[in-house]
């Protein structure tokens, strides 16, 4: 039996060279120091993109991608396919689990200064397959064809239609036709099936060559910096010295990662289940508030925040710089120190960079600036704002709930967020400045003058004069003398 | 990897003379050029064609019967899109907010906030429309009132014609182009 193996894999490697193959590619050598746990990243996030594939294959036997289909065979997939919550599931899991990776492999590299010399365009492929993958991303929330993908089809052309004279051909060219509808959701399809995984493989494959061509980052040691000069023979000489077989000897710790990122993805797949869909994608349904992936949180946090004199400015020009600068990072430091503790200030934009998605995407999950929708028919006013009110201050909690100012204002925490908390309003303003910002506006604040009649505003003031914690007296007019009898 | 420059001498000269082979090639390269080109027109006509056919995509739309919009009130009605797919289903049901104010005067406004696209919600008690997603706020005739939006709700025109409202549209509205 042995015999008639060994035979046969003699002759399919006289037919195939598969030992010459394996010398120049899996077996290649790498330095001894380079088979870390550190560096298990970039061979996990491969783990999920073949998992993608697997699953997304597998998805593709049932799903439609019609908008008049889609939604109910997202059910079908969900209800009454074999395993078909648990594919989609771990679809969705495997997608996060591969943005999440991916951003820690570049984490890696950049902190490890594995991007110098001679590694610039390893660096860069590595960038493009970082937006594809985010594209990717964004395209597969659209197929998940729900009420969220269908508004955030709307706010991505809302920002083509800001790119100046060409505008409003990208608009039509990305749906496909004037509105967001069936050709729409093909061709999101055909860039999230076939032309980003084509993509994503060839690159792939450009990435792995030039790791084989120049050689995987040896652990980075302080003192030891990139001199391109002498670079190549010393890393040849090093892995001369103490280098190591990829596969098998220095895979080890990237097949049990590997094992490890497909067993969390199928717990979370298996625990957390799938995904959506939410409401039906019918634009008629507006009782909606649509939220991006957490990957995109944070720029929908940002478009919020940003003044809107410069949101334009910043989607068009800032953010491709952004891009830009990740692209141009070998050339702007090509040289020296690898280790992170001789590079202080890449670990401080690391932290900083982290920092601000991640405070941003936090911010994107409670959205502070939306009004919350039914905050006035739905949330009671607390208990002790309209215990032992007179009838008139009752009538201004009334008008106070019927006019939607709960909407925007939380009253001691409960509501929008919008505006400021008014639970303590009137220690900040008195009753002829109550008066003036309700009726004016003014500080971000809509007028509501043709709105209010002079008694639902006498009404409103008096109740909002009552909004003060116990023991602080309500703010005053100072031009008025007050004698303490008279309070 | 090695700098060492060969030597030149011993070479063929830098400009190799034409032979029928590099002939043949060079021309199967201009032949294909040729074919590429011929490939390549149709593919972009077919997948830009909506960019082409743009201008052409508007139309007057009924909206239904004056009489179903009460004066001073702001309503939401929807339209099937004229340029639609049969497999388009829901997604050509278009909403927009009518606001008559008085006898046939009224504003008919397109459901997209004028900021990112989302739709915005009319609240009647304060006389506003509000959007979910990043704060949004207009007063009752479209303008800005508060938040993000470079401009007032897009507005469709219209007209009445035997009592019954007519409005002008067909496409997502984008700051690039109103409906």
């Amino acid at each position: 039996m042995a015999r008639v193996l060994k035979a046969i894999g003699a002759w399919l490697d006289s037919r195939l060279k598969l030992q010459s193959l394996y010398a120049s590619s899996a077996g290649h050598m790498i330095p001894r120091s380079s088979a870390s746990w550190w560096y298990v990243l970039g061979s996990g996030t491969l783990v999920c993109f073949v998992l993608q594939i697997v699953t997304g294959i597998c998805l593709a036997l049932v799903y439609v991608p019609s908008t008049t289909e889609a939604y109910a065979s997202l059910e079908y997939l969900n209800y009454q396919q074999t395993l078909g919550w648990f594919l989609r599931a771990t679809h969705y899991w495997g997608s996060n689990f591969m943005v999440a990776l991916l951003t820690l492999h570049m984490i890696q590299v950049f902190l490890f200064g594995a991007y110098k010399y001679p590694r610039e365009l390893t660096w860069m492929i590595g960038c493009m397959l970082f937006l594809l993958t985010l594209g990717a991303a964004f395209t597969g929330q659209i197929m998940r064809f729900d009420q969220d993908a269908y508004w955030g089809l709307g706010i991505g052309v809302s920002i083509m239609g800001r790119v100046p004279l060409i505008g409003a051909g990208l608009v039509q060219a990305v749906l496909g036709g004037p509105i967001i509808a069936g050709e729409t959701l093909s061709r999101f399809f055909t860039v999230h099936v076939f032309l980003m995984p084509g993509l994503l493989i060839a690159l792939i494959f450009v990435h792995l060559r030039l790791v084989l061509t120049r050689g995987i980052n040896e652990y980075p040691v302080p003192g030891q910096g990139v001199d391109p000069d002498s670079y190549d023979e010393e890393y040849e000489a090093l892995v001369e010295k103490e280098g190591i077989h990829f596969f098998p000897d220095g895979a080890d710790k990237d097949v049990i990662f590997s094992a490890l990122v497909i067993g969390g993805i199928l717990a979370c797949a298996a625990i957390l289940g799938p995904e959506g869909p939410g409401g039906p994608p019918d634009p008629t349904l507006i009782d909606t508030a649509p939220r991006p992936d957490f990957y995109f949180l944070s720029l929908f946090a940002v478009l919020a925040l940003m003044p809107p004199a410069i949101e334009t400015f910043f989607i068009l020009g800032i953010l491709p710089l952004f891009v830009l600068i990740l692209f141009a990072v070998p050339f702007i430091s090509n040289r020296g120190e690898k280790h992170p503790s001789r590079r202080p200030m890449a670990v401080v934009a690391v932290v900083m960079a982290m920092t601000t998605l991640v405070t941003f995407a936090a911010l994107g999950v409670r959205s502070p600036w939306s009004p919350v929708m039914d905050a006035w028919s739905g949330l009671p006013l607390p208990e002790a704002t309209i215990r032992n009110r007179s009838p008139l201050e009752l009538a201004g909690a009334a008008v106070f709930q019927a006019k939607q100012c709960r909407n925007c204002h939380a009253i001691d925490g409960s509501g929008g967020e919008r505006g400021p908390d008014l639970g303590d309003v009137a220690t900040r303003l008195t009753g002829d400045q109550l008066t003036r910002q309700v009726l004016q506006g003014g500080g971000n604040m809509p007028a509501y003058g043709k709105h209010l009649s002079p008694s639902e505003t006498t009404a409103l003031v008096a109740f909002m004069r009552t909004l003060h914690p116990k023991g602080e007296l309500p703010a005053r007019d100072a031009s008025v003398v007050v004698t303490p009898t008279t309070r | 990897m090695s700098n060492s420059e060969t030597p030149r001498e011993g070479l063929p000269p830098a400009v190799p003379p034409v032979t029928r082979r590099s002939f043949l090639f060079t021309l199967g390269l201009g032949l294909n050029a040729v074919a590429a080109a011929f490939l390549t027109v149709p593919i972009l006509g077919y997948v830009l064609s909506a960019v082409f056919r743009r201008k052409a995509e508007q139309a007057w739309i009924p909206l239904g019967e004056t009489a179903h919009f009460p004066e001073r009130q702001t309503r939401l009605a929807s339209y099937r899109n004229p340029f639609t797919r049969p497999w388009d289903g829901v997604t050509a049901d278009i909403p927009c907010w009518v606001r008559r104010l008085e006898g046939d005067r009224f504003q008919v406004f397109a459901i997209n906030c004028a900021h990112l696209g989302c739709p915005v919600r009319w609240f009647p008690g304060s006389g506003l429309f509000m959007c979910p997603c990043h704060g949004g706020v207009y007063y009752e005739d479209g303008s800005v009132a508060s938040g993000p939006p470079p401009r007032g709700l897009f507005e469709y025109e219209y007209r009445v014609e035997q009592s019954v409202l007519w409005v002008r549209g067909g496409r997502t509205p984008t700051l690039s182009e109103s409906v």
